[in-house]
């Protein structure tokens, strides 16, 4: 069993060799009752100082985000630099941004867990709640960017005074039902998960109102195997209905551009170009919040060296994959033979916006590839730095396949040069402050990962091991 | 409190191994009514108590179904049958262009299914249950185990049941009350 290899010094079980032992998941051979305590003490106790010194500005720059919100919706879009032909330009790049962050979070509650990747019960609660912030804060974008904000419920497929109804054949649809069902579905991932942490939490409160709060968001779990069994199975499903969501979401954004007829975005490759993208950007996200996370919140015995240097690997392989996208790219922009698809390529790497494409590649497909070396994947420092350049990296490919693809269309009369306003910037800054206030307060008050699903991969479950209390080792 | 019932005995075990081999005493014992509590899923442990196969499958399925059957149904419904409009000269419905809808749709349902499933068959939320009464419970969420054979099942009886308990390695053992 895989379990019995994670725990070094237990003579009892016939061993593998030394050098095929992997480190243990949890440090130190910390029981489960530690865990506990450890977890759920991040979210309990005074407020420490560290946590005021990031949630004031956070919260100071949410309220940039709603104020520009505001503005742009008391003036009208013109605030913004985009124009014809760049109509997406910025807002458009920050929805895809974020809704790629939003794709780490899935990948690892559900297609690791089919995997049986048992290392992502460290990661996953905190990677879920990144997914759904970053999915709030890409859900800002199309909506103001439709001009007049008070119709965006014609999205929906509600009566309205017209008698019409959405237009079911526009893949902008079909990214609404993406968008949304996969908003709902990782909630409900998310929230599922937190029912025997939130039992966790109740059972430990010392304040009654804590206890009423939390015994409400638990449901009246008991940690029933009755409920345990069908609890199991849920997440099972869960998972499996995630794992094609997840996959979807990003393809159903990358119909947006693919469907359309823009040389540039017209292509096939875009669905699985896209997802590797998100994957690879999300992951960035959760190593740039997790690297301080562990060590400010003292979580370095669950969150090891050995998880980061799994997540640099995931990153070191789907930057592989995007680098391979962009060099694909090209290579059937000249196979293709078609010559405006040649000049949007062309025009893309050195035209006016080089400057973008050359950071793209730089951060996107140059940096994963120091993830080769074990230490640049066990430098903390080192990691977040990398971490950084790929969510940087990441918002430059979304702007280079949107911003180079529009400003040169058909008609050289029409061609333009986008440039951001003042407020297309402080929109998109201000987008940070909302996705940093809503991840300070998760880390406060929520366990920031999950206890229960921690304690079942220790050897102390295993009741097939001398930890776990056999008698015997070995198996039953 | 005067007016309380038995609800059942409540035995306390450290690790998961023991209170695996306690489940599986139980069950060999014919109790129907009784339950393991533990702070995370055991590995092993719905056979150790003889369950059944959890049946969430079917509210996922189902769900699912609804799903995809009401998404196509409203593409048709809103797009060709309601207010038909030729756009680029496609057809009015096709199962193609309807599919990232209607599969999103049943994602949607099947994992409202699967979650409300999940609550339906543990009859949750419920806001209280008769273990809570047991001051110890509580360390049922932090490390440790407990098995309660309720004194509604048919076969319980005061000394035998604790007797099978004690056997089964308890260090405490105590009634609840409900």
């Amino acid at each position: 069993m895989a379990t019995q290899q994670l725990i070094k010094s237990v003579p009892s079980i016939p061993h593998t060799p030394k050098e095929l032992e992997r480190q243990p998941l949890v440090l130190n051979g910390r029981g489960i009752g530690w865990l506990s305590d450890h977890i759920a003490g991040v979210a309990e106790g005074r407020t420490p100082k560290w946590w005021w010194t990031a949630f004031v500005p956070s919260f100071l720059i949410m309220l940039v985000c709603f104020s520009m919100v505001l503005y742009l919706m008391s003036t009208g879009v013109g605030v913004w630099g985009l124009m014809i032909p760049v109509a997406w330009a910025w807002d458009i790049t920050n929805f895809v941004f974020w809704i790629g962050i939003g794709h780490a979070g899935t990948l690892i509650s559900a297609i690791l867990f089919l995997l049986r990747q048992r290392w992502r019960t460290s990661i996953n609660r905190a990677a879920e709640a990144m997914t759904i912030f970053a999915v709030i804060c890409a859900m800002v974008f199309p909506l103001i960017h439709i001009g007049r904000i008070w119709l965006g419920w014609w999205l929906l497929p509600l009566p309205n005074a017209n008698s019409i109804w959405p237009q079911f054949r526009s893949p902008l649809l079909w990214d609404v039902f993406a968008v949304s069902t996969y908003f709902t579905v990782s909630l409900l991932f998310w929230y599922m998960g937190l029912i025997p942490d939130l039992a966790v939490m109740r059972d430990r409160a010392k304040s009654k109102i804590r206890q009423m709060l939390y015994g409400l968001g638990a449901l009246g779990w008991t940690g029933s195997n009755r409920h345990w069994s069908n609890y199991e199975k849920a997440y099972l499903l869960l998972a499996g209905l995630s794992t094609p969501l997840v996959l979807s979401v990003h393809s159903i954004v990358s119909f947006d551009f693919a469907v359309s007829q823009v040389p540039g975005w017209h292509t096939t490759i875009f669905p699985p170009y896209f997802v590797a993208g998100a994957i690879f950007s999300g992951f960035g996200m959760v190593l740039t919040l997790m690297i301080p996370l562990r060590s400010i919140c003292h979580l370095e015995e669950v969150i090891t060296t050995r998880h980061v240097e799994l997540m640099c690997k995931v990153i070191l392989a789907t930057g592989s994959m995007v680098g391979y996208a962009y060099g694909m790219e090209f290579f059937i922009a000249w196979y293709g033979g078609n010559p405006y698809e040649l000049y949007a390529f062309k025009n893309r790497a050195f035209g006016p916006y080089w400057w973008a494409y050359w950071t793209m590649v730089t951060c996107n497909v140059v940096s994963p590839q120091l993830f080769w070396f074990k230490w640049c994947r066990t430098k903390m420092w080192f990691v977040f730095v990398v971490s950084i350049f790929v969510n940087i990296g990441m918002w430059f490919e979304r702007f280079v396949i949107i911003a180079t693809s529009l400003h040169r269309d058909y008609m050289p009369s029409n061609w333009a040069y986008f440039q951001p306003t003042w407020v297309d910037i402080w929109q998109f800054v201000g987008t940070f402050g909302l996705f940093m206030t809503l991840f300070l307060l998760f880390i406060r008050f929520l366990p920031v990962i999950a206890i229960s699903e921690v304690k079942g991969v220790t050897p102390q479950a295993d009741p097939h091991h001398p930890l776990g209390g056999a008698k015997t080792g070995g198996h039953h | 409190m005067s007016a309380t019932t038995k609800y059942g005995i409540l035995a306390e075990f450290e690790t998961a191994a023991d209170t695996l081999h306690a489940a599986a005493l139980v069950r060999d014992a014919g109790y129907q009514r009784w339950d393991v509590y533990t702070p995370f899923p055991v590995h092993g442990m719905d056979e150790a108590m003889g369950l059944a196969k959890s049946k969430v499958g079917w509210f996922t399925f189902f769900g699912g179904l609804t799903g995809i059957t009401l998404g196509y149904f409203m593409i048709w419904w809103m797009n060709a049958y309601d207010y038909p409009i030729v756009v680029g000269g496609k057809p009015l419905f096709s199962p193609i262009y309807g599919f990232p809808v209607a599969y999103e749709c049943t994602i949607l349902l099947g994992a409202f299914g699967s979650l409300g499933g999940m609550l339906f068959l543990n009859r949750l939320p419920r806001l209280h249950h008769p273990v809570f009464n047991s001051p110890r419970f509580s360390k049922v969420t932090h490390d440790r185990f407990f098995v309660v054979i309720e004194a509604a099942d048919a076969k319980f009886s005061d000394a035998e049941t604790r007797k099978l308990l004690e056997k089964a390695g308890s260090k405490h053992i105590e009634e609840v009350r409900d």
